[in-house]
Protein backbone atom coordinates (compact mmCIF):
# COMPACT_ATOMS: atom_id res chain seq x y z
CA UNK A 1 0.00 0.00 0.00
CA UNK A 2 3.06 2.43 1.17
CA UNK A 3 4.52 2.02 -2.07
CA UNK A 4 1.59 2.00 -4.51
CA UNK A 5 0.64 5.90 -2.84
CA UNK A 6 3.85 6.79 -3.38
CA UNK A 7 3.96 5.91 -7.10
CA UNK A 8 0.62 8.14 -7.62
CA UNK A 9 2.49 11.26 -5.99
CA UNK A 10 6.02 10.56 -8.19
CA UNK A 11 7.61 13.54 -9.52
CA UNK A 12 7.47 12.87 -13.17
CA UNK A 13 8.02 15.20 -16.45
CA UNK A 14 4.38 17.08 -16.61
CA UNK A 15 2.09 13.67 -17.30
CA UNK A 16 -0.75 15.08 -20.17
CA UNK A 17 -3.86 14.23 -17.34
CA UNK A 18 -2.09 17.18 -15.18
CA UNK A 19 -2.08 19.30 -18.21
CA UNK A 20 -5.78 18.17 -19.11
CA UNK A 21 -7.12 18.99 -15.66
CA UNK A 22 -5.15 22.43 -15.05
CA UNK A 23 -5.68 23.83 -18.65
CA UNK A 24 -9.78 25.04 -19.11
CA UNK A 25 -10.26 26.53 -15.82
CA UNK A 26 -6.34 28.19 -15.93
CA UNK A 27 -7.47 29.64 -19.38
CA UNK A 28 -10.87 31.37 -19.11
CA UNK A 29 -9.27 32.47 -15.59
CA UNK A 30 -6.08 33.99 -17.22
CA UNK A 31 -7.88 35.29 -20.05
CA UNK A 32 -10.99 37.16 -18.07
CA UNK A 33 -9.46 37.55 -14.77
CA UNK A 34 -5.46 37.77 -14.79
CA UNK A 35 -4.97 39.75 -18.27
CA UNK A 36 -7.74 42.12 -17.75
CA UNK A 37 -5.95 43.10 -14.68
CA UNK A 38 -2.66 43.30 -15.87
CA UNK A 39 -3.74 45.19 -18.98
CA UNK A 40 -5.37 47.78 -16.54
CA UNK A 41 -2.43 48.52 -15.06
CA UNK A 42 -0.66 48.97 -18.30
CA UNK A 43 -3.81 51.04 -19.31
CA UNK A 44 -3.22 53.43 -17.00
CA UNK A 45 0.25 54.64 -18.36
CA UNK A 46 -1.17 55.32 -21.64
CA UNK A 47 -3.70 57.90 -22.83
CA UNK A 48 -5.93 58.34 -26.41
CA UNK A 49 -3.72 59.39 -29.23
CA UNK A 50 -5.02 60.92 -32.56
CA UNK A 51 -7.54 58.18 -34.39
CA UNK A 52 -8.14 55.65 -32.52
CA UNK A 53 -4.41 54.67 -31.09
CA UNK A 54 -3.19 55.32 -27.56
CA UNK A 55 0.02 56.52 -26.70
CA UNK A 56 2.74 56.19 -23.62
CA UNK A 57 2.42 58.80 -21.12
CA UNK A 58 4.17 57.63 -18.05
CA UNK A 59 2.65 58.51 -14.69
CA UNK A 60 1.06 61.47 -16.14
CA UNK A 61 -2.50 60.34 -15.64
CA UNK A 62 -1.66 59.47 -12.13
CA UNK A 63 -0.41 63.00 -11.62
CA UNK A 64 -3.78 64.35 -13.59
CA UNK A 65 -5.89 62.22 -10.72
CA UNK A 66 -4.25 63.85 -7.76
CA UNK A 67 -3.37 67.38 -8.80
CA UNK A 68 -5.58 68.16 -11.66
CA UNK A 69 -8.09 71.03 -10.47
CA UNK A 70 -11.41 69.03 -12.33
CA UNK A 71 -10.28 65.43 -11.30
CA UNK A 72 -8.20 65.58 -7.97
CA UNK A 73 -11.70 67.01 -5.93
CA UNK A 74 -13.47 64.30 -7.90
CA UNK A 75 -10.85 61.41 -6.79
CA UNK A 76 -10.32 62.60 -2.85
CA UNK A 77 -13.71 62.60 -2.39
CA UNK A 78 -14.47 59.29 -3.96
CA UNK A 79 -12.11 57.58 -1.70
CA UNK A 80 -12.98 60.10 1.71
CA UNK A 81 -16.37 58.59 1.21
CA UNK A 82 -15.16 54.73 0.66
CA UNK A 83 -13.62 55.41 3.81
CA UNK A 84 -16.24 56.35 5.65
CA UNK A 85 -18.26 53.87 4.02
CA UNK A 86 -15.73 51.23 5.28
CA UNK A 87 -15.19 52.51 8.80
CA UNK A 88 -18.74 52.69 9.68
CA UNK A 89 -19.09 48.72 8.51
CA UNK A 90 -16.13 47.93 9.88
CA UNK A 91 -17.63 49.56 13.60
CA UNK A 92 -21.27 48.69 13.24
CA UNK A 93 -21.58 45.81 10.91
CA UNK A 94 -18.94 43.95 13.03
CA UNK A 95 -19.68 44.55 16.41
CA UNK A 96 -23.39 43.37 15.94
CA UNK A 97 -22.24 40.63 14.32
CA UNK A 98 -20.23 39.80 16.55
CA UNK A 99 -23.31 40.20 19.01
CA UNK A 100 -25.39 37.98 17.22
CA UNK A 101 -22.82 35.55 16.60
CA UNK A 102 -22.19 35.64 20.33
CA UNK A 103 -25.44 35.09 21.18
CA UNK A 104 -26.34 32.29 18.77
CA UNK A 105 -23.24 30.36 19.85
CA UNK A 106 -24.07 30.15 23.47
CA UNK A 107 -24.75 26.55 24.39
CA UNK A 108 -28.26 25.14 24.90
CA UNK A 109 -29.79 27.84 22.70
CA UNK A 110 -32.35 26.46 21.56
CA UNK A 111 -34.20 27.46 17.73
CA UNK A 112 -30.52 28.50 16.91
CA UNK A 113 -31.14 26.69 13.25
CA UNK A 114 -33.84 29.08 12.54
CA UNK A 115 -32.22 32.43 14.13
CA UNK A 116 -29.47 31.77 11.81
CA UNK A 117 -31.75 31.16 8.75
CA UNK A 118 -33.71 34.38 9.36
CA UNK A 119 -30.77 36.56 9.88
CA UNK A 120 -29.06 35.51 7.31
CA UNK A 121 -32.13 35.90 4.75
CA UNK A 122 -30.96 40.10 3.53
CA UNK A 123 -27.83 38.69 2.56
CA UNK A 124 -29.23 36.75 -0.32
CA UNK A 125 -30.97 38.98 -1.89
CA UNK A 126 -29.05 41.42 -4.79
CA UNK A 127 -28.45 44.93 -3.90
CA UNK A 128 -30.23 46.68 -5.95
CA UNK A 129 -33.71 45.62 -4.71
CA UNK A 130 -32.48 45.86 -0.70
CA UNK A 131 -32.10 49.81 -2.55
CA UNK A 132 -35.48 49.89 -3.82
CA UNK A 133 -37.24 48.34 -0.94
CA UNK A 134 -35.27 50.78 1.72
CA UNK A 135 -35.54 53.78 -0.40
CA UNK A 136 -39.28 53.00 -0.41
CA UNK A 137 -39.15 52.51 3.57
CA UNK A 138 -37.30 55.72 3.88
CA UNK A 139 -39.54 57.46 1.54
CA UNK A 140 -41.71 60.01 2.92
CA UNK A 141 -44.47 59.65 0.76
CA UNK A 142 -45.29 56.00 2.34
CA UNK A 143 -44.08 56.91 5.36
CA UNK A 144 -43.20 53.75 7.21
CA UNK A 145 -40.02 54.94 8.62
CA UNK A 146 -42.03 58.12 10.13
CA UNK A 147 -44.25 55.40 11.06
CA UNK A 148 -42.09 53.31 12.95
CA UNK A 149 -39.87 56.39 14.59
CA UNK A 150 -43.09 57.75 16.14
CA UNK A 151 -43.76 54.29 17.72
CA UNK A 152 -40.46 55.15 20.05
CA UNK A 153 -41.42 58.86 19.85
CA UNK A 154 -39.02 60.34 17.46
CA UNK A 155 -41.11 61.20 14.49
CA UNK A 156 -39.83 64.32 14.91
CA UNK A 157 -36.15 63.22 13.52
CA UNK A 158 -37.30 61.59 10.53
CA UNK A 159 -35.75 63.21 7.05
CA UNK A 160 -35.25 62.63 3.68
CA UNK A 161 -32.14 61.12 4.28
CA UNK A 162 -31.54 60.05 1.14
CA UNK A 163 -32.15 63.00 -0.63
CA UNK A 164 -29.72 65.58 2.08
CA UNK A 165 -25.51 65.90 1.71
CA UNK A 166 -25.06 65.18 4.93
CA UNK A 167 -27.11 62.16 6.00
CA UNK A 168 -27.37 60.35 2.61
CA UNK A 169 -24.24 58.53 2.84
CA UNK A 170 -24.71 57.57 6.37
CA UNK A 171 -27.76 56.31 5.73
CA UNK A 172 -27.02 54.07 2.60
CA UNK A 173 -23.90 52.79 4.39
CA UNK A 174 -26.17 51.65 7.46
CA UNK A 175 -28.36 50.55 4.41
CA UNK A 176 -25.54 48.18 3.32
CA UNK A 177 -24.78 46.90 6.75
CA UNK A 178 -28.29 45.72 7.70
CA UNK A 179 -27.53 43.58 4.28
CA UNK A 180 -24.67 42.22 4.96
CA UNK A 181 -24.40 41.61 8.88
CA UNK A 182 -24.89 38.13 7.69
CA UNK A 183 -21.05 37.46 6.84
CA UNK A 184 -19.15 38.57 9.64
CA UNK A 185 -22.07 36.87 12.05
CA UNK A 186 -21.31 33.98 10.10
CA UNK A 187 -17.54 34.00 10.10
CA UNK A 188 -17.59 35.04 13.88
CA UNK A 189 -20.32 31.89 14.82
CA UNK A 190 -18.26 29.27 13.21
CA UNK A 191 -14.93 30.42 15.21
CA UNK A 192 -16.82 30.63 18.48
CA UNK A 193 -18.33 27.03 17.94
CA UNK A 194 -14.58 25.64 17.20
CA UNK A 195 -13.55 26.51 20.69
CA UNK A 196 -13.29 23.03 22.90
CA UNK A 197 -16.24 22.79 25.41
CA UNK A 198 -13.73 21.92 28.32
CA UNK A 199 -12.40 25.78 27.98
CA UNK A 200 -15.68 27.03 28.60
CA UNK A 201 -16.79 24.23 31.04
CA UNK A 202 -13.59 24.95 33.34
CA UNK A 203 -14.57 28.67 33.42
CA UNK A 204 -17.69 27.53 34.35
CA UNK A 205 -16.67 26.13 37.04
CA UNK A 206 -14.20 28.92 38.22
CA UNK A 207 -17.26 30.87 38.31
CA UNK A 208 -16.78 33.11 35.24
CA UNK A 209 -20.20 34.72 34.42
CA UNK A 210 -21.10 34.34 30.66
CA UNK A 211 -19.80 38.26 29.65
CA UNK A 212 -16.43 37.16 31.36
CA UNK A 213 -15.64 34.07 29.81
CA UNK A 214 -17.03 35.89 26.19
CA UNK A 215 -14.20 38.63 26.92
CA UNK A 216 -11.43 36.79 28.35
CA UNK A 217 -11.36 33.64 26.60
CA UNK A 218 -13.31 33.53 23.63
CA UNK A 219 -12.61 37.25 22.14
CA UNK A 220 -8.77 36.67 22.45
CA UNK A 221 -9.28 33.09 20.75
CA UNK A 222 -11.20 34.69 17.82
CA UNK A 223 -9.09 37.35 17.26
CA UNK A 224 -7.68 35.88 14.41
CA UNK A 225 -11.26 36.03 12.14
CA UNK A 226 -11.54 39.73 13.32
CA UNK A 227 -8.52 40.25 10.96
CA UNK A 228 -10.24 38.07 8.50
CA UNK A 229 -13.70 39.96 8.70
CA UNK A 230 -12.00 43.31 8.80
CA UNK A 231 -10.02 42.52 5.49
CA UNK A 232 -12.85 40.99 3.53
CA UNK A 233 -14.51 44.64 4.52
CA UNK A 234 -12.24 46.51 3.47
CA UNK A 235 -11.73 44.79 0.01
CA UNK A 236 -15.14 44.52 -0.13
CA UNK A 237 -15.99 47.87 0.13
CA UNK A 238 -14.08 48.77 -2.97
CA UNK A 239 -16.61 46.49 -5.01
CA UNK A 240 -19.63 48.34 -4.04
CA UNK A 241 -21.44 50.31 -6.51
CA UNK A 242 -24.69 48.82 -7.23
CA UNK A 243 -26.44 49.78 -3.88
CA UNK A 244 -25.46 53.88 -4.47
CA UNK A 245 -26.24 53.30 -8.71
CA UNK A 246 -29.10 52.26 -7.75
CA UNK A 247 -30.69 54.25 -5.24
CA UNK A 248 -28.79 57.74 -5.99
CA UNK A 249 -27.71 57.13 -9.52
CA UNK A 250 -24.56 57.68 -11.62
CA UNK A 251 -23.57 60.94 -10.20
CA UNK A 252 -23.85 60.14 -6.68
CA UNK A 253 -25.67 62.28 -5.70
CA UNK A 254 -26.92 64.77 -3.68
CA UNK A 255 -23.56 66.61 -5.02
CA UNK A 256 -21.69 63.45 -5.02
CA UNK A 257 -21.95 63.22 -1.11
CA UNK A 258 -22.19 59.80 -1.76
CA UNK A 259 -19.86 59.24 -4.62
CA UNK A 260 -17.62 56.05 -4.01
CA UNK A 261 -14.65 54.66 -5.67
CA UNK A 262 -16.69 52.11 -7.45
CA UNK A 263 -19.21 55.03 -8.92
CA UNK A 264 -16.39 57.15 -9.56
CA UNK A 265 -14.56 54.33 -11.91
CA UNK A 266 -17.61 53.55 -13.99
CA UNK A 267 -18.50 57.10 -14.30
CA UNK A 268 -14.86 57.75 -15.62
CA UNK A 269 -14.72 54.62 -17.77
CA UNK A 270 -18.24 54.58 -19.03
CA UNK A 271 -19.02 57.98 -19.55
CA UNK A 272 -22.78 59.33 -18.66
CA UNK A 273 -25.40 61.30 -20.25
CA UNK A 274 -23.31 63.85 -22.73
CA UNK A 275 -19.52 62.91 -21.30
CA UNK A 276 -17.87 60.18 -23.33
CA UNK A 277 -16.11 57.15 -21.13
CA UNK A 278 -12.33 57.37 -21.15
CA UNK A 279 -10.95 54.24 -20.91
CA UNK A 280 -7.40 55.16 -19.87
CA UNK A 281 -8.58 57.53 -17.16
CA UNK A 282 -10.85 54.36 -15.97
CA UNK A 283 -7.82 52.41 -15.93
CA UNK A 284 -5.66 54.71 -13.87
CA UNK A 285 -8.71 54.36 -11.06
CA UNK A 286 -8.76 51.22 -11.09
CA UNK A 287 -4.63 50.55 -10.53
CA UNK A 288 -5.61 53.11 -7.82
CA UNK A 289 -8.00 50.98 -6.30
CA UNK A 290 -5.71 47.89 -6.85
CA UNK A 291 -2.76 49.96 -4.69
CA UNK A 292 -5.31 50.76 -1.78
CA UNK A 293 -6.42 47.62 -1.74
CA UNK A 294 -2.73 46.49 -2.13
CA UNK A 295 -1.58 48.71 1.05
CA UNK A 296 -4.70 47.02 3.50
CA UNK A 297 -4.20 43.56 2.50
CA UNK A 298 -0.25 44.21 3.09
CA UNK A 299 -1.11 45.95 6.60
CA UNK A 300 -3.25 43.33 7.40
CA UNK A 301 -0.74 40.50 6.77
CA UNK A 302 1.94 41.86 8.31
CA UNK A 303 0.11 44.65 10.97
CA UNK A 304 -2.30 42.51 12.10
CA UNK A 305 -1.87 38.28 11.03
CA UNK A 306 1.74 38.67 12.37
CA UNK A 307 1.14 39.96 16.04
CA UNK A 308 -1.84 38.25 16.90
CA UNK A 309 -1.56 34.72 18.43
CA UNK A 310 -2.80 32.04 16.90
CA UNK A 311 -4.11 29.27 19.21
CA UNK A 312 -4.34 25.79 17.93
CA UNK A 313 -7.37 24.15 19.11
CA UNK B 1 -33.24 32.08 47.91
CA UNK B 2 -33.51 28.97 45.20
CA UNK B 3 -36.29 30.09 43.32
CA UNK B 4 -35.09 33.80 43.34
CA UNK B 5 -31.82 32.35 41.47
CA UNK B 6 -33.79 30.07 39.08
CA UNK B 7 -35.65 32.90 38.31
CA UNK B 8 -32.71 35.08 37.86
CA UNK B 9 -31.47 32.32 35.73
CA UNK B 10 -34.36 31.74 33.49
CA UNK B 11 -34.63 35.81 32.90
CA UNK B 12 -30.91 35.31 31.91
CA UNK B 13 -31.33 32.85 29.37
CA UNK B 14 -34.33 35.00 27.90
CA UNK B 15 -32.10 37.85 26.88
CA UNK B 16 -30.03 36.41 23.83
CA UNK B 17 -33.44 35.13 22.71
CA UNK B 18 -34.95 39.01 22.72
CA UNK B 19 -31.76 40.46 20.94
CA UNK B 20 -31.97 37.94 18.42
CA UNK B 21 -36.11 38.19 18.08
CA UNK B 22 -34.99 41.80 17.96
CA UNK B 23 -32.74 42.09 14.84
CA UNK B 24 -34.97 38.82 13.20
CA UNK B 25 -37.13 41.13 13.13
CA UNK B 26 -35.09 44.43 11.70
CA UNK B 27 -34.09 41.81 8.80
CA UNK B 28 -37.35 41.11 7.82
CA UNK B 29 -39.63 43.54 8.28
CA UNK B 30 -39.01 45.16 5.15
CA UNK B 31 -38.93 42.33 3.20
CA UNK B 32 -42.16 40.80 4.67
CA UNK B 33 -43.40 44.47 4.05
CA UNK B 34 -42.76 44.51 0.65
CA UNK B 35 -44.27 40.81 -0.14
CA UNK B 36 -47.95 41.89 1.13
CA UNK B 37 -48.17 45.41 -0.64
CA UNK B 38 -47.34 43.78 -3.70
CA UNK B 39 -50.96 42.10 -3.10
CA UNK B 40 -52.78 45.37 -2.80
CA UNK B 41 -54.74 48.08 -4.26
CA UNK B 42 -52.77 51.28 -4.35
CA UNK B 43 -55.19 52.74 -1.67
CA UNK B 44 -54.79 49.77 0.92
CA UNK B 45 -50.47 50.44 0.33
CA UNK B 46 -51.17 54.21 1.47
CA UNK B 47 -54.08 53.52 4.09
CA UNK B 48 -53.10 49.93 6.12
CA UNK B 49 -49.04 49.44 4.57
CA UNK B 50 -49.07 46.86 7.82
CA UNK B 51 -51.58 44.28 7.39
CA UNK B 52 -51.64 41.91 4.90
CA UNK B 53 -54.01 41.71 1.68
CA UNK B 54 -57.52 41.06 2.68
CA UNK B 55 -60.36 39.95 0.42
CA UNK B 56 -61.15 43.59 -0.55
CA UNK B 57 -57.57 44.52 -0.98
CA UNK B 58 -56.74 42.24 -2.66
CA UNK B 59 -54.80 43.75 -6.51
CA UNK B 60 -52.84 42.04 -9.15
CA UNK B 61 -52.31 45.13 -10.69
CA UNK B 62 -49.10 45.68 -9.96
CA UNK B 63 -48.03 42.20 -11.79
CA UNK B 64 -50.39 43.03 -14.40
CA UNK B 65 -48.30 46.01 -15.34
CA UNK B 66 -44.93 44.33 -14.65
CA UNK B 67 -45.94 41.48 -17.18
CA UNK B 68 -47.31 43.92 -19.66
CA UNK B 69 -44.54 46.39 -19.74
CA UNK B 70 -41.52 43.94 -19.74
CA UNK B 71 -40.17 40.64 -20.07
CA UNK B 72 -39.78 40.05 -17.20
CA UNK B 73 -40.06 36.03 -18.07
CA UNK B 74 -37.36 36.53 -20.58
CA UNK B 75 -34.98 38.35 -17.95
CA UNK B 76 -35.78 34.62 -15.41
CA UNK B 77 -34.84 33.19 -18.36
CA UNK B 78 -31.64 34.90 -18.76
CA UNK B 79 -30.40 35.05 -15.38
CA UNK B 80 -30.94 31.35 -15.47
CA UNK B 81 -28.78 30.68 -18.09
CA UNK B 82 -26.10 32.78 -16.93
CA UNK B 83 -26.32 31.33 -13.57
CA UNK B 84 -26.43 27.71 -14.40
CA UNK B 85 -24.20 28.28 -17.23
CA UNK B 86 -21.71 29.86 -15.32
CA UNK B 87 -21.88 27.41 -12.41
CA UNK B 88 -21.21 24.25 -14.61
CA UNK B 89 -18.04 25.77 -16.10
CA UNK B 90 -16.79 26.71 -12.30
CA UNK B 91 -17.58 23.51 -10.83
CA UNK B 92 -16.69 21.23 -13.45
CA UNK B 93 -13.44 23.01 -14.63
CA UNK B 94 -12.80 24.07 -11.52
CA UNK B 95 -12.96 20.50 -9.32
CA UNK B 96 -10.66 19.19 -12.17
CA UNK B 97 -7.92 21.96 -11.39
CA UNK B 98 -8.83 21.31 -7.40
CA UNK B 99 -7.70 17.82 -8.27
CA UNK B 100 -4.87 18.34 -10.18
CA UNK B 101 -3.43 20.54 -7.06
CA UNK B 102 -4.53 17.87 -4.53
CA UNK B 103 -3.93 14.48 -5.94
CA UNK B 104 -0.61 15.21 -8.01
CA UNK B 105 3.02 16.47 -6.50
CA UNK B 106 4.66 18.47 -9.92
CA UNK B 107 6.72 21.24 -10.52
CA UNK B 108 5.12 24.16 -9.89
CA UNK B 109 2.50 22.90 -8.12
CA UNK B 110 2.47 25.68 -5.17
CA UNK B 111 2.94 28.11 -7.85
CA UNK B 112 -0.32 27.54 -9.85
CA UNK B 113 -2.32 26.92 -6.15
CA UNK B 114 -1.06 30.53 -5.45
CA UNK B 115 -2.01 32.09 -9.10
CA UNK B 116 -5.17 30.54 -9.23
CA UNK B 117 -6.19 32.26 -5.21
CA UNK B 118 -5.05 35.38 -6.32
CA UNK B 119 -8.53 35.92 -7.40
CA UNK B 120 -9.56 35.51 -3.78
CA UNK B 121 -8.81 38.67 -2.99
CA UNK B 122 -8.05 40.66 -6.10
CA UNK B 123 -12.29 42.11 -7.60
CA UNK B 124 -12.12 41.54 -10.86
CA UNK B 125 -13.97 44.60 -11.44
CA UNK B 126 -11.06 46.34 -11.22
CA UNK B 127 -10.30 44.85 -14.53
CA UNK B 128 -13.07 45.96 -16.28
CA UNK B 129 -12.21 48.41 -18.64
CA UNK B 130 -9.95 45.55 -20.16
CA UNK B 131 -12.89 42.84 -19.98
CA UNK B 132 -15.18 45.07 -21.59
CA UNK B 133 -11.97 45.60 -24.47
CA UNK B 134 -11.76 41.74 -24.96
CA UNK B 135 -15.16 41.25 -25.28
CA UNK B 136 -15.40 43.65 -27.70
CA UNK B 137 -12.55 42.44 -29.73
CA UNK B 138 -14.55 38.88 -29.23
CA UNK B 139 -17.62 40.25 -30.82
CA UNK B 140 -19.19 38.92 -27.60
CA UNK B 141 -21.06 42.48 -26.67
CA UNK B 142 -25.06 41.59 -25.56
CA UNK B 143 -24.01 38.16 -25.48
CA UNK B 144 -25.03 35.78 -22.42
CA UNK B 145 -21.70 33.68 -23.15
CA UNK B 146 -19.51 37.00 -21.93
CA UNK B 147 -21.23 36.99 -18.89
CA UNK B 148 -21.36 33.37 -18.68
CA UNK B 149 -17.41 33.80 -19.19
CA UNK B 150 -16.64 36.58 -16.86
CA UNK B 151 -18.79 34.46 -13.82
CA UNK B 152 -16.81 32.05 -14.59
CA UNK B 153 -13.45 33.33 -14.07
CA UNK B 154 -14.69 35.12 -11.07
CA UNK B 155 -16.09 32.06 -9.27
CA UNK B 156 -13.06 29.75 -9.74
CA UNK B 157 -10.88 31.23 -7.79
CA UNK B 158 -12.77 30.32 -4.49
CA UNK B 159 -14.03 27.43 -5.70
CA UNK B 160 -10.62 25.41 -6.35
CA UNK B 161 -9.19 26.60 -3.41
CA UNK B 162 -12.33 25.22 -1.14
CA UNK B 163 -12.41 21.91 -3.19
CA UNK B 164 -8.71 21.52 -3.11
CA UNK B 165 -9.45 21.06 0.49
CA UNK B 166 -11.98 18.38 1.14
CA UNK B 167 -9.67 16.54 -2.19
CA UNK B 168 -7.06 16.08 -0.20
CA UNK B 169 -9.57 14.41 2.64
CA UNK B 170 -9.94 11.36 0.52
CA UNK B 171 -8.69 8.24 1.21
CA UNK B 172 -5.65 7.34 -0.16
CA UNK B 173 -6.48 3.88 -0.60
CA UNK B 174 -9.72 4.30 -3.13
CA UNK B 175 -7.39 5.82 -5.87
CA UNK B 176 -4.83 3.34 -5.08
CA UNK B 177 -7.24 0.97 -5.59
CA UNK B 178 -8.65 1.57 -8.95
CA UNK B 179 -4.87 2.30 -10.00
CA UNK B 180 -4.10 -1.67 -9.02
CA UNK B 181 -7.69 -2.52 -11.01
CA UNK B 182 -5.80 -0.31 -14.00
CA UNK B 183 -7.92 2.52 -14.17
CA UNK B 184 -6.32 5.68 -15.62
CA UNK B 185 -6.06 9.37 -14.12
CA UNK B 186 -9.66 10.60 -15.50
CA UNK B 187 -11.35 7.55 -14.51
CA UNK B 188 -10.03 8.65 -11.09
CA UNK B 189 -11.65 11.93 -11.04
CA UNK B 190 -15.05 10.93 -12.10
CA UNK B 191 -14.65 8.62 -8.86
CA UNK B 192 -13.38 11.07 -6.56
CA UNK B 193 -15.77 13.45 -7.56
CA UNK B 194 -19.12 12.11 -6.06
CA UNK B 195 -16.92 11.79 -2.76
CA UNK B 196 -16.63 15.69 -2.46
CA UNK B 197 -20.42 16.50 -3.73
CA UNK B 198 -21.57 18.19 -0.14
CA UNK B 199 -18.53 20.46 -0.79
CA UNK B 200 -19.75 20.71 -4.19
CA UNK B 201 -23.29 22.18 -2.97
CA UNK B 202 -21.66 24.34 -0.72
CA UNK B 203 -20.03 25.93 -3.31
CA UNK B 204 -22.58 25.55 -6.17
CA UNK B 205 -24.88 27.95 -3.90
CA UNK B 206 -21.94 30.31 -2.39
CA UNK B 207 -20.71 30.93 -6.63
CA UNK B 208 -24.36 31.60 -7.80
CA UNK B 209 -26.23 33.83 -5.60
CA UNK B 210 -23.29 36.87 -6.39
CA UNK B 211 -24.19 35.92 -10.09
CA UNK B 212 -27.66 35.55 -9.68
CA UNK B 213 -27.59 39.01 -7.75
CA UNK B 214 -24.74 41.15 -10.11
CA UNK B 215 -25.94 44.41 -11.85
CA UNK B 216 -21.79 45.43 -12.46
CA UNK B 217 -21.26 43.13 -15.32
CA UNK B 218 -25.12 43.09 -16.54
CA UNK B 219 -25.07 46.72 -17.07
CA UNK B 220 -21.64 47.13 -19.12
CA UNK B 221 -21.33 43.76 -20.99
CA UNK B 222 -24.97 43.04 -21.60
CA UNK B 223 -27.17 46.00 -21.39
CA UNK B 224 -29.45 44.79 -24.57
CA UNK B 225 -33.18 44.33 -24.03
CA UNK B 226 -32.48 40.48 -25.34
CA UNK B 227 -29.22 39.63 -22.63
CA UNK B 228 -31.21 41.49 -19.54
CA UNK B 229 -31.00 39.22 -16.49
CA UNK B 230 -33.50 39.70 -13.82
CA UNK B 231 -31.35 41.85 -12.08
CA UNK B 232 -30.65 44.46 -14.31
CA UNK B 233 -33.88 44.46 -16.00
CA UNK B 234 -35.54 45.02 -12.36
CA UNK B 235 -33.20 48.03 -11.94
CA UNK B 236 -34.06 49.44 -15.33
CA UNK B 237 -37.78 48.48 -14.75
CA UNK B 238 -37.88 50.41 -11.27
CA UNK B 239 -36.07 53.77 -12.27
CA UNK B 240 -38.43 54.21 -14.66
CA UNK B 241 -41.90 53.45 -13.01
CA UNK B 242 -40.69 55.17 -9.65
CA UNK B 243 -44.26 56.52 -9.29
CA UNK B 244 -46.30 53.23 -9.91
CA UNK B 245 -45.70 51.78 -6.53
CA UNK B 246 -48.09 48.75 -7.33
CA UNK B 247 -46.04 47.89 -10.55
CA UNK B 248 -43.04 48.68 -8.38
CA UNK B 249 -44.08 46.29 -5.26
CA UNK B 250 -44.65 43.68 -7.52
CA UNK B 251 -41.44 43.46 -9.36
CA UNK B 252 -39.30 44.11 -6.43
CA UNK B 253 -41.11 40.70 -5.27
CA UNK B 254 -40.92 39.10 -8.62
CA UNK B 255 -36.52 39.66 -8.39
CA UNK B 256 -36.53 38.47 -4.72
CA UNK B 257 -38.88 35.34 -5.26
CA UNK B 258 -36.73 32.75 -6.79
CA UNK B 259 -33.88 33.70 -4.16
CA UNK B 260 -36.25 33.40 -1.51
CA UNK B 261 -37.67 30.24 -2.84
CA UNK B 262 -34.00 28.63 -3.34
CA UNK B 263 -32.32 29.95 -0.07
CA UNK B 264 -35.52 28.22 1.86
CA UNK B 265 -34.51 25.16 0.39
CA UNK B 266 -31.29 25.13 1.03
CA UNK B 267 -30.40 27.32 3.69
CA UNK B 268 -29.26 24.35 5.73
CA UNK B 269 -26.81 23.22 3.20
CA UNK B 270 -25.50 26.41 3.26
CA UNK B 271 -25.06 27.72 6.59
CA UNK B 272 -23.41 24.57 7.08
CA UNK B 273 -20.62 25.13 4.72
CA UNK B 274 -20.16 28.67 5.88
CA UNK B 275 -19.52 27.49 9.46
CA UNK B 276 -17.78 24.28 8.13
CA UNK B 277 -15.31 26.40 5.98
CA UNK B 278 -13.59 27.64 9.28
CA UNK B 279 -13.85 24.91 11.36
CA UNK B 280 -10.97 22.41 10.87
Amino acid sequence: MQQASKKGRSRKAFPTHIVVFLLPATVVYTMFMIYPLVDSLRLSLFAPGGGGTEVFVGIQNFVTLLTDELWQPRFWGALKNNFAFFLIHALVQNSIGLLLAALLSLRGLRGGGIYRTLLFLPTMLSVVIIGFIWQLILSPLWGIAEDLMGLVGMAEYFGPWLGKEGSALITLSLISVWQWIGIPMMLFYAALISIPDELIEAAHVDGATNWGIFWRIKFPLILPTVGIVLILTYVGNFNAFDLIYTTQGVLAGPNFSTDIMGTFFYRTFFGQQLQLGNPTMGATIATMMFLIILVGVLIYLFGWQRRVTTYEL
Amino acid sequence: MTWINSLRYKLGSLVPHIVLWIWAFIALFPIVLILINSFKDRRAIFRAPYLPPTAETFSLDGYATVFERTNFPLYFANSLIVTLGALFLIVFTGAMAAYALAEYDFKGNTFMGLYLALGIMIPIRLGTVSILRLVVAMKLVDTLVALILVYTAMGLPLTIFILQQFMRQVPKEMKDAARVDGANEYRIFWLVLPTVRPAVATVAVFTMIPIWNDLWFPLILAPGEKTKTVTLGAQVFLGQFVSDWNAVLSSLTLAMVPVLILYIIFSRQLIRGLTAGTVK
